[in-house]
């Protein structure tokens, strides 16, 4: 069926602030879903209540809504739009789809005449009830997790006999598992399962087959209204069932699958999805296979767009999104055409002739004493992916992607030497499994243990091995004597030259004279295009790798580069990404080539539609260096992509490559407290009381004079990480040997903290010669919680304009004092009427994306035009719509942690964050924020 | 890392160095590149690449070694294999082997480590070309090409007489109601486990049998295989399938068998550039409107224009990609044939309904 011509304008519902578990991605796939819709002539009004969002740009949609993703908001949207006539809740997540039911059983669609596109709420209640979902599996013939209740000891024997051993025992109405047992042998189960009705209150188990360890799968599917069906992508899990395939490392395409198990398992998809309902969109269908491939066991499906389609819409380069919305409004699939190709039909499966592997990232530091064993509910906050044309390029790849300060897997000098922390760590996965699983094979632990204890299917387990091989080969050379053999292997098996110069014992550089210079050992870009080659491709979608062609052949027009802000988390999310979005559409604008180099799989910035050239590559020294060499650009845009993108700013300009706008010199005063106050006491700024330590000994005399409280901190560091407030010596020392045990070497500042003080901050673009302030926010909690953890109210609310005026000019001096070309971010504390500079960050804050939200202007844009000095200040005609208020709400995961108190300092621990506009301070939901405002304070 | 050196040379000069893989020797063939992602074994001991070197472009191939019980012929006649990243360790559990000794076994000559989308890249934009893969003049590139010269060229070639059984042979179970002779042009194990599995009792005749031959069988319909090598020179193929459309009896036919039929009936094949050659071929079928994705391996095609201009045949199922012709029917008889593998080892099963409309077409009868 072609289009349905009666749909005219759809309601398009975002996912709202992100959580662990649904993050940026449905940015991306709202963003995809609403461009789709609108080249089909359709009007698209959008509510989300997530500011930092690209889907929510006047540029996405033609109406949009920053409101609370709630019912009444939903009726107000439909009341001011009456011809809105369809929703499409599929593309933002749980959130969206939870949104749109509830509105649906409140009747409010069918009210306004509205009616629901892309869903079939049946399927979604099949999906999502286990009892439903396991019944209808087995009527159609698919595995399940076999299992029954026992309330007798003869009845559990009984199922133990039906479904066999390993198996699992939960006891019924228990806390925390009691009574609960892992059964491998038939000889313990007697003992385990009187225990377990025991254990349990009503004297009832739950007997279930057991499937940990099974290999685990995903496919991606599209179906559409006529139920053609295609599966985008297999996705095989590096971790085996047991843990949450979001926490899971994750491979495409299936490396380990024999045809016919796939095929089998393709068959299954299709059943299933045709027997939960009719719906037309993408899917996600999880299967778990036992090791020897005998049995298939449907664990879950999921008729949306997800976490895992956003992954596989960059790993193949297939549009889900995009196409799901076609789909919504009733083209069929062999109707479209494959956007990457131009010429081939949407209706075929993706071949690809590369692995990816994605690598979530964790941020368990940040929520301590928290449980770290990854298990059956989701704890990364973000992701990295790598590609390569093998296994471990790309693995290697996605360890330089994360940015936990390793250089790749292994060869860095980094791994855990100690037997028994490591068997605990294969048996017990956290984030660094991996790493541990490499340290293993290194340190002679046998192959059958470590499969044993990670059950990983023993094909990984290999490619590791052989790794730990050729880093023994690898370190009996030195710089001088390396075969180029040797090098080329290592480089192509990813290793990167910091680690191949740990192994020979020289400088990062020397090997990369060595191998690029003298061996001309050097990258070539492939292109991602869902064929194999097999047809010419559009997209300008690329990936390193050591071959013999580069496709990626450079044009001679004038381009910038745009360093992207890697993976999400705590700190670092959204915020940036949306900013270098814009930096990369205002760069276009000025007619620059643009090239955006980022390895976040979630972001918009990494859909290959926004760029002219995108490079998913890790944001990691070597590979941005090779892409520049390639490219040649006229300069680096740094301050945009978060500290990421910052922090490589010292070795571009070390190399002589352009940054462009702020200069590295004034990047790096900034962040030099000394120098940094030497510079505000010349402009006659005032700061709180501050000095710099390297030890403890200097910290406790130094504390003499300051005075506490006192505010530690470490130099260049993210998101307040190691910030604390402490009261006294004994507090002082312990956090300043912590501080030093983490980040060793570290210059630690201490700042006298002004207690009780009012927290504000300013966002200023500046040309070099003048200022224009884009927006002042004043946060409801006092200062010593950090500003990403405050609500923060634009424009102040209850600010003098004596103050007002000490930020402004404060303001303009240091922005003018550090040459800032861009953008500038400045944090306040005022105490008794009196403004004290606290930081000052010339780059992209993570508050801009608020300020363009509330006041409608496009300040990363303008910021661009500024940095690449297309435009002045001056040259801007600033409109801001200001009306009432917009109020920043912080979004915290504390769920995801149940052992972790919400307790808010100086470290940053919200994971993302909503807007709110109020029209008055009378308002009820800034009154209860405000009398709230000191409950979570901590120390 | 002491691998043996190999040497592969395309016939316009092209040439890429990497490692041996399988047996050492030198052997030559045309070569073609296939996009699936799964079902190496399958591929390789497909009879319809015969006299072909495989270029897989998935990045691993090896990775879950080979086992008995999957594969479409006796053994590889392929010509040789191109692969990126070449596993000798394998994983899974009931495989009898890896793909490095089952290869050596057949004396498959194989290359690997080398950029093989760059030749992918190349064949796609120079068409497909014989080639040669070498372990033995790794520094004698004229002995080489001279031994590449001597590779005959495909256009032309007759294969299936070759490739096919020498003697007929039964498939199936004998009390099944229905009775099938199959003509092998280099037919696939699963097309005639697809027959069976629907109660067909298969004899499986030589390519050159004639129909008075299969006729003597009594069959219920008549199967014409898939099979390598060009379908312009099969005079043979064509005249047999002529008389058995005469006896009006159910007819069915698969790839090279596709395009017997179409010259059966008038219409002429020709040479793609570079084929298709994948598990993710797009078709839709014209009469149910549904698509279904296909396992496909063919290097010559129907011509469009004379399925459109015929009076006997018209079309079934169109490739969605470049909208050649993928399946024909009789307009008056009760034949059909399709361009691409419904039987799918490797690949998806979406095509599977043909066999039962097979089936029907024979029980109508």
């Amino acid at each position: 069926m072609p289009k349905d011509s009666s749909i005219k304008h759809i309601l398009l519902i975002g996912s709202g602030p992100i959580v662990i578990g649904q993050a940026c991605e449905f940015d991306y796939s709202g963003t995809q879903a609403s461009r789709s819709l609108r080249e089909e002539g359709i009007k698209v009004t959008l509510i989300n209540s997530n500011p930092a969002t690209i889907m929510t740009d006047p540029v996405t949609a033609d109406n949009v809504y920053l409101l609370p993703l709630e019912k009444k908001s939903i009726i107000k949207i439909l009341q001011e739009h009456p011809d809105i006539d369809c929703v499409l809740p599929t593309v933002g997540g749980q959130t969206a789809l939870n949104l749109a039911i509830d509105c649906e059983k409140a009747g409010i669609w069918k009210k306004f005449g509205v009616r629901m596109i892309g869903v079939d709420i049946d399927a979604i209640d099949t999906a999502e009830n286990r009892e439903k979902f396991k019944a209808l599996l087995e009527k159609i013939g698919v595995g399940v997790c076999k299992g029954a209740t026992a309330t007798s000891f003869l009845q559990g024997k009984e199922i133990a006999q039906e479904i066999g051993f390993p198996l699992i025992i939960r006891a019924s109405y228990t806390l925390g598992g009691a009574g609960g047992a892992f059964v491998e042998k038939a000889e313990d189960f007697e003992k385990a399962l009187s225990a377990g009705l025991q254990a349990s209150p009503v004297h009832e188990v739950l007997i279930e087959q057991s499937i940990l360890g099974w290999k685990e799968y995903e496919l991606e599917v599209m179906r559409d209204n006529i139920g053609n069906m295609i599966v985008i992508c297999s996705i095989e899990n590096f971790d085996p069932m047991g843990v949450h395939t979001g926490d899971s490392i994750t491979v495409a395409p299936a490396l380990t699958l024999p045809d016919t198990v796939y095929q089998r398992m393709r068959n299954y998809a299709i059943t299933m999805m045709n027997s939960i309902g009719n719906f037309a969109g993408g899917c996600n269908v999880q299967f778990a296979v036992s090791p020897d491939n005998s049995e298939i066991i449907g664990i879950e499906i999921n008729p949306r767009v997800s976490r895992s389609s956003a992954l596989a819409s960059k790993a193949t380069g297939y549009p889900i999104a995009k196409v799901a919305a076609k789909l919504a409004i009733g083209y069929n699939l062999d109707e479209l055409t494959n956007s990457i190709t131009g010429t081939t039909s949407a209706f075929f499966e993706p071949s690809i002739d590369y692995v990816i592997v994605k690598i979530p990232r964790w941020n368990f530091d940040k929520f301590k004493g928290s449980d770290k064993r990854l298990g059956l509910s989701m704890k990364a906050v973000g992701e990295v992916m790598g590609i390569g044309r093998n296994f471990q390029e790309a693995l290697q790849k996605a360890c330089q992607s994360l940015e936990i300060k390793r250089n790749g897997l292994g060869a860095d000098g980094k791994e855990l030497r100690d037997q028994e922390k490591i068997l605990y760590s294969l048996a017990n996965p956290s984030w660094n499994r991996l790493f541990h699983v490499y340290d293993a094979f290194k340190l002679g632990i046998s192959f059958r243990t470590i499969q044993d204890l990670t059950k990983i299917d023993k094909w990984f387990l290999k490619q590791i091995e052989e790794l730990v091989h050729i880093e023994a080969e690898i370190e009996k050379y030195e710089i001088d004597d390396i075969p180029l053999e040797l090098m080329e292997l290592a480089k192509r098996k990813g290793y990167a030259d910091r680690q191949i110069a740990h192994l020979l014992g020289c400088l990062e550089s020397e090997v990369f004279n060595k191998r690029y210079e003298e061996m001309g050992i050097k990258r070539v870009y492939k292109l991602v295009d869902t064929c194999a080659a097999e047809f010419e491709a559009k997209t300008p979608y690329y990936y390193s790798t050591f071959g013999e062609e580069n496709e990626a052949i450079p044009s001679d027009k004038k381009k910038v580069v745009v360093l992207g802000s890697g993976p999400n988390r705590v700190g670092q999310g959204i915020e940036f990404d949306y900013s270098c979005v814009h930096g990369v559409l205002a760069a276009k604008e000025c007619g620059y080539e643009t090239i955006m180099i980022n390895c976040n799989p979630e972001t918009v910035s990494t859909d290959p539609d926004v760029s002219d050239r995108l490079y998913f590559e890790p944001v990691f020294w070597e590979h941005i260096y090779e892409i520049i060499l390639s490219e040649k650009p006229v300069g680096v845009i740094v301050q945009l992509g978060g500290q990421t993108a910052l922090k490589l700013a010292e070795k571009l300009d070390k190399y002589g490559i352009p940054i462009i706008g702020t200069s590295y010199e004034a990047l790096d005063l900034a962040e030099d407290r000394g120098r940094f106050s030497t510079l505000l006491k010349e402009n006659e700024v005032p700061y709180p009381e501050f000095g710099t330590i390297h030890n403890t000994d200097e910290a406790l005399e130094l504390c003499k004079t300051i005075g506490f409280p006192l505010l530690v901190r470490p130099s260049y560091v993210l998101g307040g990480q190691g910030m604390k407030i402490v009261i006294n010596e004994k507090e002082l020392e312990e956090h300043v040997v912590n501080v030093l045990r983490d980040i060793p070497n570290n210059e630690i500042l201490l700042d006298h903290f002004l207690e009780g003080a009012i927290e504000a901050e300013a966002d200023a673009i500046c040309d070099g010669e003048n200022v224009y302030i884009i927006g002042i926010m004043q946060h409801i909690e006092p200062a010593g919680i950090h500003s990403g953890d405050s609500y923060a109210v634009l424009p102040p609310y209850n600010l003098g304009d004596y103050v007002m005026r000490q930020i402004e000019t404060y303001t303009k001096k240091i922005a003018l004092a550090l040459r800032t070309v861009g953008l500038i971010n400045i944090q306040f504390a005022i105490k008794n009427d009196k403004v004290y500079v606290i930081e000052a960050n010339p780059r992209a804050s993570r508050t801009v994306p608020f300020i363009c939200k509330a006041y409608r202007e496009p300040y990363v844009n303008y910021a661009t035009k500024v940095m690449l000095g297309e435009k002045k200040v001056t040259d801007f005609n600033f409109k801001p719509y200001k009306s009432g208020y917009a109020i920043k709400e912080p979004v915290f995961s504390f769920h995801k942690f149940p052992n972790v108190n919400k307790e808010l300092g100086p470290e940053m621990k919200s994971t993302g964050e909503a807007i709110y506009f109020i029209e008055d301070l009378m308002d009820d939901y800034f009154l209860k924020i405000y009398s709230e405002r000191n409950l979570y304070l901590s120390r | 890392m002491n691998k043996l050196k190999a040497t592969l040379l395309l016939a316009d000069g092209t040439i890429f160095k990497g490692t041996l893989i399988g047996s050492p020797g030198t052997n030559g063939g045309e070569i073609c590149f296939n996009t699936g992602m799964t079902g190496y074994q399958e591929i390789y001991t497909d009879p319809s690449y015969t006299g072909q070197i495989i270029v897989t472009t998935t990045s691993h191939i090896g990775n879950y070694g080979v086992i008995s019980s999957e594969v479409e012929s006796d053994q590889p006649t392929i010509a040789g294999i191109v692969v990126n990243s070449f596993s000798e360790i394998y994983s899974r559990l009931d495989a009898d082997g890896s793909l490095q000794d089952y290869l050596v076994k057949y004396g498959i000559t194989g290359i690997a480590d080398i950029d093989t989308r760059k030749l992918v890249r190349h064949i796609r934009s120079k068409g497909a070309m014989n080639a040669i893969i070498s372990s033995e003049f790794e520094d004698d590139l004229a002995g080489l090409k001279a031994e590449l010269n001597l590779v005959p060229d495909m256009n032309g070639l007759e294969l299936s007489s070759q490739v096919c059984t020498k003697e007929p042979f039964f498939y199936g179970d004998e009390n099944s109601p229905l009775k099938v002779a199959c003509l092998d042009f280099g037919i696939k194990l699963n097309i005639l486990r697809n027959l069976a599995d629907r109660g067909v009792y298969c004899k499986v005749f030589p390519a050159k049998t004639k129909f008075e031959e299969l006729k003597k069988w009594n069959p219920d319909g008549y199967f014409l295989s898939n099979g390598p090598g060009d379908p312009a020179v099969m005079e043979y193929a064509v005249k047999t399938t002529k008389d058995i459309l005469e006896s009006d009896k159910p007819v069915f036919g698969i790839c090279l068998g596709h395009q017997v039929l179409a010259e059966a009936c008038g219409i002429s094949t020709y040479k793609m550039h570079h084929g298709h050659r994948g598990l993710n071929h797009p078709i839709k079928n014209i009469f149910t409107g549904k698509s279904e994705i296909t396992s496909q391996n063919h290097g010559f095609v129907v011509k469009k224009e004379d399925v459109e201009n015929s009076d006997l045949v018209e079309m079934t199922h169109i490739h969605l990609n470049d909208k050649t012709v993928a399946g024909i029917k009789l307009k008056n008889k009760p034949a059909f044939s399709v361009q691409y593998h419904p039987e799918s080892s490797p690949g998806p099963h979406d095509s599977r309904y043909l066999f039962d409309d097979f089936i029907n077409l024979m029980n109508k009868k």
